[in-house]
Parts: structure tokens; sequence; C-alpha cells
């Protein structure tokens, strides 16, 4: 049996084969039944090939243009709490293709290690230190005395004890997060924070920035959420910082994503920001009930990373990087390109569509690609020739 | 004539002109910004000089001698008293400025480090050499080379230069520009012989010729200059007025005045658009526009004219449907026809046959309307040419005839959105007045017909009517590419007729045959020899002989026995046919028949299943009104205890949730739970209103049938006419906003009840309260603001992905490669696979076994 599947290997492409030996293996197949099915498959597969010259980018195009007019516009999607808003149709899906360096809601899905990942008191525990947490999250009150000229912070203590953290550490942690040469002091319940200089403005700058002084927790990480997905609980967060939430034990590194595609490129690099890119783009469209053929996602995110590096499709990426000046110039700001090209005597060798649009000319895709030359001369003629 | 040279252009270099070269291609010096002498004749020397090209019909032109539009134009040129800077190329001036040394000219880097950057140049990226040069010279202090001083530059827009802090005009820049070698240029990022810094401050200007900026004549016999000439004339007053007053000796100061008013003029000529520059208006205050606004956005040249032409031989008009007609076909008026041609190239074995066309001239149907001959020179066919047309006609020549049946033309509706918008389809003349189509090809154009109106294109070429009828025709778009699911397929009444045809109607022999023969159908090899037959026999009539297949239709979620549908050796055996068999985007026996039989025979099978469901629909009489909603007094009875329950349970659930009670989902605030647990039990209320009044219904209710089959609509309808319309939700929420803690005035403050939060209790049928009424208006509201905020946003998004993606293809070796020959893709989709042309991208290896083994 083997060898008649090894008789088709390179002219069947292997997942095919494999999804044949998956079905045949359910069902009783004599050898000569076999090599009809794979005949059959391979007559079949080679019915389906691409054409040469089809115009792939368009079509793909067009796949995305198309649905994207059904698309909704509500930026707004709730996982459960308002803190946890995601951006999802329509202007998701222009931020995934504009490979937009900040994203409106960044968010991760944080999966733990087996060990951690099923009582529930647990993974909160976890998700707490995950989350970022501020003076002002764990005070009950700031007020400015303005007879001593300081800052006074009424510390909660229970959210403290959460974070295991003691009244001395955190004036330890306050005085290093708080720049700027301010005093900090324990007395009793409160925080007392005094700064160099004493005017009352300056004494609200420091309050602002004494409510922002990060104390304990992953940077960025704004909001947690402890969700059961499956048979084990995950963390969601709002904010996003792949890199140091890696970095905690009890994170399960292998699946831990984020939605953000320039963080993936930086931790993972751009073979990982192409597969996030293909995630991220699925999840929009099934998320808007459409359908689009996982080609299409495909390619665009190898359209997107075939540099090596992310390129949006915007005029200073994809479209801004091509060769011809003409093309360049016909989708935006024309006269920018042209100026540019002129100073750098750049040449045009009209490779691509537009510019033979522009020129009358028949562009080199479908019919237009084969470059035939026929021989006119009849055979007469060319014993006449010899 | 002239002759017109016909070749491909193989490359376009770009440029800036020297003032040589300016010169050189330049056919007037212009003096004078006067533009016509007393009699109103062309001034010599004037910006309308008649030696820059012609724009009034009779005249040559003085250069070249050509007659109006086969002139081309030419070039004039001023020369400017003082030189001027180009405003796009102030930044480069600017760079050039801070990189280079004052006094030598020189790159402000020493020789060394300089040697080595220009050893780079020839492997390294220039932008990136260029980049890290002017890094370097930014901190020098002084010039190594000369040891002469570095002062500081500063640009001020838009075009006026300061070295510390002293102004500097463009004679000097200019001056020092001139010194820079080539080199150095190069190491800079600059193409010397393409563009020398020294030419972006202009001592010459191109006046443009008077083609491209012709006059109007008004009706009082005024003339109307362009804006572009108004411009011009500015410049060469002032520039005049600048000789002048050098030539006198003027002080320095007026000198300088006039020199900047020019500097304004030929900046506002370029660009009237800069931001820090006041736009020169008309003297009605609307501003110029000049050459950049022509060029630029939308109306530009680029987009407007270079990458969408205006086309002859189309035709557009009023869209209206005719399920008569072929789905390949395009009924096109006669009025069309007789307008639009197709052109026959005449050879020994059609020149009778187009002598008659050119006999009956442009008249009388079928006629023809143009005789081309060999030489390119087109004669109209009228009553004074017919004869002599005739006489002369032979081998060689092209005549241009009316259009008839079975022509072929690309049929369009914007927006062009996919390739199903544009398609090829077969003429059909018809009288009448407006394109007639069926209405299955709508869903591919997106067309309905409350006014859309569509376009028609003739291909004028065998190459062109070959690749049309072969690569775009509407049977080879039954299957869309975005997902591998047929876009074409039967719709509404077609479904309705099917779905009825197979459930369960019988007839006799003789009717059967009737009705088969009434949508042309006479091939009754398949009927069984009964005497009544079944609608499934009839269906079956339609398929090819020995198409097996087995499909699911819309029961199959709740039966699975039922919902199954089952074609062998082409005879229905079971299972009733409706829109998941049928329809668009999941017909799944279209799409086998497609894979198995190919474009042509499913096109015709799906024409001709359409065509009898229409019949059936007419033939039985359907009709569907208000009165199929009816319901008994008591099912009404019972829709409003379901109602009544839901909202008491509501109010339960307050209550649990004012007396904290209420428990928390997982992860969710309390009244966050409390607002979906209201949702989903009102949303369950209605949904169960829906089945109870479809159940209730009998099964030979019009507006069931149509919701059953798929046709149209579905049980939430009928739940919002019979029951009540539901919750009424914005951005997802229940209606939370208006005043303070209510949404109308009415409500009490911060009721959690249903009917303050936008819950419509009644139907559409028993009519909506007024705020009912209200709540409903503002959700539509909501969504027609989504649909007009999207529509542009959308439309930006695909054609970003239109221009980066245009370019890429698949090539012969399988890759998909960019314009430059970049790979992107060694694969295409990783296994070449087409999704037209395959079951949405993979092999059926299932199907493929079935068959094998029980072959």
């Amino acid at each position: 049996m083997d060898e008649i599947y090894k008789e088709y290997n390179g002219s069947i492409p292997e997942k095919l084969i494999g999804d044949v030996k998956k079905e045949v293996s359910k069902v009783k197949v004599t050898k000569v039944q076999l090599k009809e099915i794979l005949d059959r498959v391979k007559k079949e597969y080679e019915a389906a090939l691409i054409s040469p010259g089809e115009a792939i980018g368009i079509i793909t195009a067009e796949s995305f243009g198309e649905p994207a007019t059904q698309m909704t516009l509500n930026v707004k999607h709730f996982a459960g709490v308002a803190e946890m808003q995601v951006t999802s149709g329509l202007p998701r899906l222009i931020e995934i293709f504009d490979a937009s360096k900040s994203i409106k809601t960044p968010s991760m899905e944080v999966y733990l290690k087996p060990e951690y990942n099923k009582d529930p008191a647990k993974v909160r525990k976890i998700a707490s230190q995950i989350k970022e947490s501020t003076l002002g999250d764990i005070s009950t009150e700031f007020t400015i005395d303005i007879t001593t000229m300081n800052v006074k912070v009424v510390i909660d203590k229970t959210k403290l004890k959460d974070l295991g953290i003691t009244e001395d550490t955190l004036v330890k942690i306050l005085k290093e997060s708080i720049k700027g040469g301010v005093q900090v002091r324990l007395n009793k319940n409160e925080i007392v924070l005094k700064g160099k200089e004493s005017d009352l403005h300056e004494l609200y700058v420091l309050k602002e920035k004494a409510k922002a002084a990060f104390i304990k927790g992953v940077k960025e990480i704004s909001y947690v959420l402890p969700v059961k997905r499956d048979n084990e609980f995950i963390i969601l967060t709002s904010g996003s910082n792949l890199k140091e939430v890696m970095a905690v034990k009890e994170v399960d590194t292998r699946r831990t994503v984020t939605n953000d595609i320039h963080e993936i490129y930086s931790v993972f690099g751009v073979e990982a920001a192409r597969q996030s890119i293909i995630d991220e783009s699925t999840k929009v469209i099934q998320n808007q009930g459409l359908d689009i053929n996982i080609r299409h996602i495909m390619f665009i995110a190898d359209v997107m990373t075939s540099n090596g590096v992310i390129m949006g499709i915007t005029r200073s990426g994809i479209t801004g990087g091509k060769e011809s000046v003409l093309a360049r110039a016909s989708f935006e700001t024309p006269i920018k390109h042209i100026i540019g090209a002129a100073l750098r005597g750049e040449e045009d060798y009209l490779n691509s569509v537009v510019e033979n649009v522009i020129l009358n000319q028949p562009v080199p895709l479908g019919t237009g690609l084969p470059k035939l030359i026929i021989n006119s001369m009849n055979k007469k003629e060319k014993e006449k020739e010899k | 004539m002239q002759e017109y040279i016909y070749k491909k252009v193989n490359s376009i270099k770009f440029s800036f002109f020297s003032p040589e070269d300016i010169r050189k291609m330049a056919v007037a010096k212009i003096v004078t910004p006067e533009l016509y002498d007393k009699e109103g004749y062309p001034v010599d020397g004037g910006l309308m000089d008649i030696r820059l090209g012609v724009i009034d019909p009779g005249l040559r032109c003085k250069t070249c001698g050509s007659k109006l539009k086969e002139c081309m134009g030419h070039f004039g040129f001023v020369e400017l008293a003082r030189p001027v800077i180009y405003l796009k190329g102030a930044n480069v001036i600017y760079d050039m400025l801070k990189s280079t040394c004052r006094e030598c000219s020189k790159i402000l880097i020493d020789e060394n480090t300089r040697q080595k950057y220009v050893e780079k140049l020839g492997n390294s990226s220039r932008k990136a050499i260029a980049a890290m040069i002017k890094e370097k010279t930014k901190n020098v202090k002084k010039c190594p080379h000369c040891d002469a001083k570095k002062y500081s530059v500063k640009l001020e827009k838009p075009t006026i230069y300061f070295e510390n802090d002293k102004r500097i005009f463009p004679i000097e820049i200019r001056a020092r520009l001139e010194k820079v070698s080539n080199e150095d240029l190069r190491l800079l990022g600059y193409t010397p012989e393409a563009a020398r810094p020294e030419w972006i401050i202009l001592t010459n200007m191109l006046i443009p010729p008077v083609t491209i900026r012709p006059s109007i004549t008004l009706e009082s016999g005024e003339r109307s200059e362009d804006d572009l000439t108004h411009k011009l004339g500015d410049i060469v007053r002032i520039n005049q007025r600048l000789f002048e007053n050098i030539n006198a000796g003027a002080p320095e100061i007026i000198i300088e005045d006039l020199w900047d008013l020019l500097q304004y003029h030929v900046t506002t000529f370029f660009d009237n658009t800069t931001a820090s520059v006041p736009p020169a208006r008309h003297r009605s205050g609307e501003p110029l526009k000049t050459l950049t606004e022509r060029i630029k956005s939308k109306e530009g040249r680029f987009r407007h004219n270079l990458t969408g032409k205006r086309v002859n031989y189309s035709a557009r008009t009023l869209v209206s449907p005719d399920p008569q007609i072929e789905l390949g076909e395009v009924g096109v008026p006669l009025e069309v026809a007789m307008e639009l041609t197709t052109n026959e190239r005449v050879t020994s074995w059609n020149i009778d046959r187009l002598k008659e066309f050119i006999k009956r001239g442009p008249k009388n149907y079928p006629g023809a309307n143009y005789v081309i001959r060999p030489d390119g020179k087109k004669k109209k066919i009228t009553d004074e040419t017919v004869e002599s047309l005739l006489e002369e006609l032979q081998e060689g020549y092209i005549v241009e005839r009316h259009l008839m049946d079975g022509d072929v033309c690309i049929f369009n509706r914007q927006p062009s959105l996919h390739r199903m918008s544009i398609m090829c389809h077969k003429i059909k003349v018809l009288p009448g007045k407006s394109f007639r189509l069926n209405p299955s090809v709508c869903t591919p154009y997106n067309a309905d017909f409350d006014g859309d109106e569509m376009n028609m294109h003739i291909p004028q070429n065998e190459e062109g009517r070959a690749e049309a009828e072969i690569l775009m025709h509407v049977q080879h778009n039954i299957i869309t590419p975005k997902n591998g699911l047929n876009i074409i397929a039967c719709i509404q009444d077609s479904i309705t007729g099917a779905y009825l045809l197979t459930r369960e109607m019988e007839f006799q022999r003789e009717d059967a045959i009737e009705l088969l023969l009434s949508i042309g159908w006479n091939d009754f090899s398949n009927f069984p020899k009964t005497k009544t037959i079944n609608g499934r026999q009839i269906l079956s009539a339609l398929l090819p002989k020995d198409f097996n297949f087995i499909g699911y239709n819309m029961l199959h979620k709740e039966d699975e026995k039922e919902g199954m549908v089952v074609v062998k050796n082409g005879q229905l055996g079971k299972g009733i046919v409706d829109r998941a068999i049928i329809g668009k985007e999941s017909g799944d026996l279209l799409r086998s028949m497609y894979i198995q039989y190919g474009p042509e025979k499913t096109l015709k099978a799906l024409s001709n299943i359409s065509k009898l469901g229409i019949k059936i629909v007419t033939n039985y009489g359907f009709t569907t009104g208000l009165v199929d909603t009816d319901v008994d007094e008591k099912i009404f009875i019972e829709i409003n205890k379901l109602m009544d329950e839901a909202l008491k349970k509501v109010d339960e659930f307050i209550e649990e949730y004012k007396s904290g009670k209420l428990e928390a989902y997982p992860s969710k605030t309390l009244r966050a739970t409390l607002e979906l647990k209201i949702l989903e039990v009102l949303n369950k209320a209605r949904n169960r209103v829906g089945k109870l009044v479809a159940e209730n219904s009998s099964k030979d209710n019009p507006t069931i049938i149509m919701a059953s089959s798929g046709a149209r609509g579905n049980e939430l309808n009928l739940a919002q006419i019979a029951g009540s319309v539901g919750q009424q939700a914005l951005r997802g929420e229940r209606i939370n906003r208006g005043y303070d803690g209510r949404a109308l005035p009415i409500f009490r403050k911060n009721d959690l009840g249903a009917a303050p939060h936008g819950f419509v209790r009644n139907g559409f049928k028993q009519g909506l309260a007024p705020y009912e009424f209200f709540f409903h208006a503002m959700t539509g509201r909501d969504s027609l603001m989504d649909t007009a905020l999207r529509t542009p946003k959308s439309g930006y998004l695909y054609r970003r992905l239109a221009n980066a993606l245009q370019d890429l293809r698949v090539e012969y070796d399988k890759t998909v490669r960019a314009a430059s020959n970049e790979i992107v893709q060694f694969c295409y989709g990783e296994d070449d696979i087409d999704i037209s042309k395959s079951e949405a991208g993979s092999i059926n290896v299932k199907k493929i076994i079935r068959e094998a083994i029980n072959k």
C-alpha cells in the first residue's frame, strides 16, 4: 500500500495524501481501488490547480473589500466588564492591515501551566500579581495638606496584604518609583509625601504623580480577568506586555499570546508575527460571521511580512515601498513621489499594473503575462529561408 | 497629417530640467503679460503666443503646422530677473546648505571618511549613506577642508533661508550649490545627471503650452482665461517690473520686495495649497487651481484621467427583471443595439452578408453605422455615401454593424467590489428601454430593480471578445473565489417553487409534460412510466442522468433523516429541495454539478430549475400578505401570556438584584449579570412567540412556506409582526441614554424594568405605543449612521488593499510574485489550489473514496 502512496509523492501535496490515508483507513480498500482513488484525487487536484497569471493579489483584495462593506462599525465588544473592551469589526481589521504600532485595545490571553490552571482561587492570585498596581489602586484617600505642604495617602491595608507587601517595603518601593527628590515617610496609617518645592501647583502635580506610582505587577497590564475556557482557567488582560508576563513562572509561555502584532514581532520574530496576523484577522472575520477562505488571510499575512519586517498596507508600507514611481504616485501623494523620483533620477520600468493602465498598454497579469513570439512565416517560407 | 508611431513604452525616466534644457525645448520667449492685441489677436511674446500651440479650430500651429487636436502644444519660457526657489525643492536646498561648507561647497566631513563613503557608494543603499553623512555633518563646527566656520542655517517656510539669522538670497545659495561636485551630490543621495540642486533655484521658467490652459469663449463673446494663464500673467508682469527696477537702479529694498512677490507668484503657480502661503484667489474669492491641484486627489489627473478612462462603445440604462431570459444573457433595448456596434472584418466569405448590413444603413435594424478602410479612415454610412461605400467595400475593410442576438458584451454594476461585478453576457435585443436581467444574477452584481442602472461595454476585437467569453462569462463566475461557494443560484420565488414542487406536489403525466414544455424542456426520457408523476421526478428530469449527490437541506439540523437530499443516477429520490440545496452561498447541489459537469451545463441546469420554480409559483398562485400572520384568538392569548410571563420574570430579576439575592455570573458584575438575564429572558420569549405562530399556522401558509424554504423571511420576522418587536439594542446594550436616569420623561427615574429600557412589547400588526415607536426609531437611526460611516471606511480599506496587491500574480513556476519578481509565496495557499475551482479550497477525498468503492 505504502508503495502506491509513494508513487504519488510529488504529484499530489503531502497533506492531500495524508487525507486519503486517513479516510482510507476507515474502510476496506483493495490495491486497485486505492490506485483508482489516488488517480481521481490527482485528476481533481490537477483540475483545481491555479492558472499561471492569475491576478491573485486583486482577488484577495476583493475577497476582503467586498465583505468589509458588511462589517459593523461598533468598536466596543465586551468580554464581560467595561474595562475589558476589545476592538472588533472593521476598525480592528483596519488596525491589523495598517500594522499600526499602537493599537486601541491591547490585550493578552495568558495561559497557565497545568499545575496552576485548575484552582480558581490560585488563578485569581496569579492574576492579581500580573496586574499593574499603582499607589492609586491600593489607597483609599489622597489629600493635600496645605498647612504642612505635603500629600497624605491613606493605604488600604487589605489590598496591600493581597499584594504581599508590608508597609515598610511599600515606602521603599515608593522612594524608587517616585522620582525628583520626594521624601516618603510612614505615619501611622498614612504615607506622607513631601516634594522639593512647596507651592500648591507642584503639590498637585506630585499628587497625580503619586497616584500613578508603580508598586507591583507587570507594567501596562491595567486589568485582569480570570475566565474559564474549556477545562482550565486562563487570564484575559487589558494592556499587553508579553515579555514580562512570560517571565512570571506560573505562565505557560507556549500558549500565551497578545493581540499586539508588533509586540509578537519583537519578541518572537517575523514568522510568529505572520501567524499572529492570520489569527487576529481570522478572529475578526469569524466574529462578524463572515466566510473568507484562509488562503486569502494567509496571503495578506505573507505580503505584509515577506520582507522580514511587518509592513502595513498603507502609503508608507507596501504601496510606498514599490519600485515603480507611477504606481506609488497613482495611490497617494503623487507630487511627493514624482519630485522625489526626479531628484533621485529614478527610472520606471513599467513592470506593474497601473503604469501600463496609464500608458494604455497590456498589463502583465492574466492573459497579458505570457510574452509569446509567434513565427508568422509558414513552412514553405521557412524552407526557403534555409 | 502627422505620422503616428506605435511603439511599446519600455521605461520612463524622471529628472529635472536644467536651465539649458528649458532654453532648448522652448519655442518662444515670453516677455509681456499681455494676451491679445486690440483686434483680439494673440500678442507675439505674450502668454497666448501662437507659437505655443493652437486652441482655436481652423488655425494652424506656427511651430509645427498642425491643426487643432493634432498639435500637442509647445513650451515657451520666461527669463526670470532674479532666481526664484522652486517650492517643492526647498527642503533639498535646506539639506544641502546644512551639510556643505559655505565657502568651498564641500561636504562637511573630512577627506578620509568621505573616501570611505565613496567606496561604499556602489554596494550599499544610497539612502542609508546619505542619512549617515547628514547625521555626521550635524555637529561639525568648522569645515574640515577649508577651515571656514559653519553657520547655523534656518529655513523659514516656505522659501526663506537664514544663516546666523541673516537672510541669504537665492542668488547666493545658487552660487554655492553650483560648486558642489557631482560625487558629493551622489554621496548625499542625489543623481546629478537627473537633478543638480541649483536647478531647483529657477533662473528660467517653462511656460506650459496653451493646449493645457485653453481659454473659453463665453456666450457674450468675452474670453475667459484658464487659472494657469492668470497665474502666469502675474509672474510675467512682476518679472518685467523687476527687470525695469533693476535696470533703473531702484533701491535694494524695492527690488527685494518685488523679488519676494515674484517668489510668491511662482510658488502659487506650482502649488496653491501650501500651508504657509496664502492661496492666490480669483476676484470672486475662489482659490485658483494651479499645477499641483490639477494632479493630486481623486479628481486629479492621476486618479481621474490616467488610471480611469472614459470609453466609447458603452451604454448605460435602467435594469429591470426578466425571469424568462437566460442567465448568461442580457436584454438590450433596440435603441442601444442600433447605436452601439461591433466590428467585423470583411472577408470573401462574409462580404455579401456585410453588404446587406451596409445597405440597411444606420436607420434600419440590423444595419451598420461605419465602414473603416484599411488605412484607418472611418466613413459614416449615410444615404449619400451608401452607394460608394458598397462599391469600394473589399476584403480587409472593417464594418461596424449593429448589435445582434448572441454578440458578447461586458456588463457591470458599480461599485465593482469583486470580479463578479463585471461579467460577460450574450446580447438579446428586446423592445423596451431597459436592460433586462435574470433575477438570479442580481446577487453577484448586488443589483435590485428599484432604479439601479448598469453599464454595458462592447469589446471591439477578436481578442477582447474571446477573453470576455472564455474568462468572464457568467457561467465561469458561478463560484466566488472568496470562499468557494456558489454566488449565482436560485433566489426567492424559484426556491419557493422548487420547495413546493419537491415537498408534496403530484401531477398527471400530461400536466407534468406540459409544465416542462412551458419552460422549454423536451427531454422526458427520465420520466417513469406511471400515470402520475411527483414533483421530485419532474425536477429530476432537469438533472444530468448520471448525477449522484448527497446533500443536506435546512431541515437537517432538526431532523437528520428528513434533512437528507439524495440524487442517485439523476433521480431525486428523497428530500425537499430548499435554499441549502439550490440557494446562494450554500447550494451544494450546484457546486457538485459545477465540479462534475463544468460551467456550461451547471448554468443551464440552474436556469432550468429556476424557471421551473417560478413556473410552479405562477401556476400555484402564490401570494402573501398580512393575513398570513393572523392568529387564532386562542393563540393570541397564549402569546400574551408568554409575554406577560417574561415581563414578570424580568421584574423578579430586578427584585432579586435590588435585594442583593441575584448571583453574579463568573467574572461579571452584578449589574451586567442583570442586564444579561433580562436580555436572555426577553429574547427567548420573542423567539418562542415566533415558533408558536409558525407552529399554529397551516403548512400552506405562504409566509411560512417562504420562511421554511429559505426563500425570504424567517420566524423572527413573523414574531415581530404577529407577536412582539422585542428588545431594541443600542451598541449591544439596552437603551440607557437620554435623560438623567431614564430614557424618556414618561418613565420613573432609575426604573430597571423592560419597557423603560427599550423593550417593544407590541408587534408591528398591533401597532407600537409612542414610546415604543421612539425606541424603535432610535435603533433604526443608529444602524443608518453605522452604514453611512462604514461605507467610506471600507471603501478606503479596499482601495488600499487593491493598490498594494494589484501586481501580485501566480507565475509559470507556480510562485506568487510581485511586480519586480520578488517572491511572496513559493506556492499559492501552500497547495496551489484555486479556491473557485475546488470545493472551498479542498479536494473532497471522502466523496471520491465513496464513489470508488461503490462502483
